[in-house]
């Protein structure tokens, strides 16, 4: 199965032709933001990291910021740096470089000397990598190449319900495709454990998903809080769910019925074909993002009661069990699964339209978080900033 | 019209598709058959009722697993929410 893609020189796939105008610590993200708004073609995130981490934290940061830089959605990027932060700008690039060949530029503002001159420069990089980008063509890919990333937000009971399970038949075809897809968001899978782990291709693998499980719980009992605090949320409980094991068992389903092939740290880069995990916060946004630099092109994501979440790196495709936010969302939600709540659609039916949707979505087509700009990022992290 | 779904056959809640009150009848299919309880009280649209009865300790059980533990007597038709239902994960 092919599809019209962006073939790099690194060998990885793209469904984007983005040139990435990239802040290395949060004091540059407004130079970098500033950048971007002069030049169509280019997208950018804040950066709130970058500085004042300890070396864990730190690393963490670069294997994201480095692997959203790598993603077959990029051309190129133009790195925007302050010149004092602790991701210095030479270790940033050498991050990507170990992943990617592609093309980089960067400038820094205590080096330029002053907001202005660097945003004047960093114009300069940004417009002549746009003009490159465009040079670049469709041509056809395979499917096997897409690496989708699995995501819920904003769950109601609908979620586990209908979308998540029309999810999961998309994650079975893409699998059955040759391809990938990543479930991710450790503390949503606590109380379903034992169902990954029975799914694991060997019991290393099993083993991985009780481990991710085990450092979540040990970090928050070491700051003296407990997972009870903020999951589920107070809007997932108003909904209607109860129990962070409720939430957990629903969310699953996105990753259909195949066999685990690997388990992968939060954002490290996806190699494995077939159906995988990755361990990243719960936090939505945050959790897009790890997906993203770990080289997911496209995101998935369901939501009961409805949310913008889109990201500057994969498009996200918003789909819904839940009738009501569809018809009251519409802005927001490009996929409605309600019909198998009502039993006027079938999980398997919606399962193969939702696939020709992503499909589309990978050859051009855009999504409604594209098309209104939403770009929210949230970096995952270790600790607090010291 | 069905106004519940109940997911695997050890389950010991619904989740209503509709708001039910007092009084209303629950009604869900399970493995072809139709099944109908007595509702107690309200049940807000896609939250849960008990459909067996269940006692303080007992597992609470949906998608054919372990959700939580009764953390009080449950009543065949009570609502099931965090005022009876508690995590064992902390």
């Amino acid at each position: 199965m092919k599809f019209m893609g962006y073939k790099r020189p690194d060998g990885r796939v793209g469904i984007r032709n983005h040139v990435l105008v990239m802040a290395t610590c949060a004091c540059s993200s407004d130079t970098a933001r500033l950048i971007s708004e002069r030049v169509p073609g280019t997208v950018t995130f804040h950066n709130q990291h970058g500085c004042g981490q300890p070396p864990l934290d730190l690393d963490l940061t670069l294997r994201i910021v480095s692997g959203a830089a790598a993603n077959g959605n990029i051309y190129g990027v133009v790195l925007v740096a302050l010149g004092c932060e602790s991701a210095q700008c030479s270790l940033v690039e050498k991050r990507i470089r170990e992943k990617t060949n592609k093309p980089i530029c960067s400038v820094s503002i205590q080096e330029e000397g002053g907001t202005v001159k660097a945003v004047e420069k960093g114009v300069e990089y940004a417009g002549k990598l746009v003009e490159e980008a465009k040079k670049c063509e469709r041509v056809p890919c395979d499917v096997s190449e897409l690496i989708l990333g699995t995501e819920c937000g904003g769950s109601d009971p609908t979620s586990g319900l209908s979308a998540n399970l029309v999810m999961g038949q998309v994650s079975d075809l893409l699998v059955e495709a040759g391809g990938t897809s990543v479930l991710s968001e450790t503390t949503e899978i606590i109380g379903a454990e034992h169902i990954l782990a029975a799914r694991a291709r060997t019991p290393e693998i099993g083993r991985g998903f009780y481990e991710a499980v085990e450092k979540i719980e040990k970090h928050f009992k070491g700051v003296g809080t407990s997972l009870r605090d903020g999951n589920p949320s107070p809007g997932n409980i108003a909904s209607g769910i109860t129990t962070i094991e409720e939430k957990s068992l629903g969310c699953i389903h996105k990753s259909g019925t195949h066999t685990f092939e690997a388990v992968y740290q939060d954002a490290e880069q996806v190699t494995s074909k077939g159906m995988v995990y990755m361990d990243t916060p719960a936090y939505d946004v945050a959790s897009v993002m790890s997906m993203a630099a770990g080289g997911a092109q496209v995101v998935i994501f369901s939501t009961g009661m409805g949310t913008p979440t889109g990201n500057p790196i994969v498009p996200v495709i918003k789909i819904t069990g839940n009738g009501r936010t569809a018809q009251r969302m519409k802005d927001n939600i490009d996929f409605d699964t309600s019909g198998t709540i009502r039993g006027e659609q079938t999980v398997e039916e919606l399962g193969k339209d939702l696939f020709d949707l992503m499909l589309k979505v990978a050859k051009g087509q855009t999504v409604k978080a594209e098309e209104l700009g939403m770009n929210e990022v949230a970096l995952s992290r270790l600790c607090n900033f010291c | 019209m069905v106004n519940s779904v109940v997911i695997k056959p050890n389950d010991t809640v619904a989740t209503a598709t509709e708001e039910l009150q007092a009084g209303d009848t629950g009604n869900y299919l399970l493995e072809g058959k139709l099944y109908e309880l007595p509702i107690l009280e309200t049940i807000p649209q896609y939250h849960k009722f008990a459909i067996k009865e269940m006692h303080t300790g007992d597992h609470v059980y949906k998608y054919g697993e372990k959700i939580g533990v009764a953390s009080c007597d449950i009543k065949r038709g009570a609502y099931v929410h965090v005022h009876n239902l508690e995590s064992e994960r902390a």
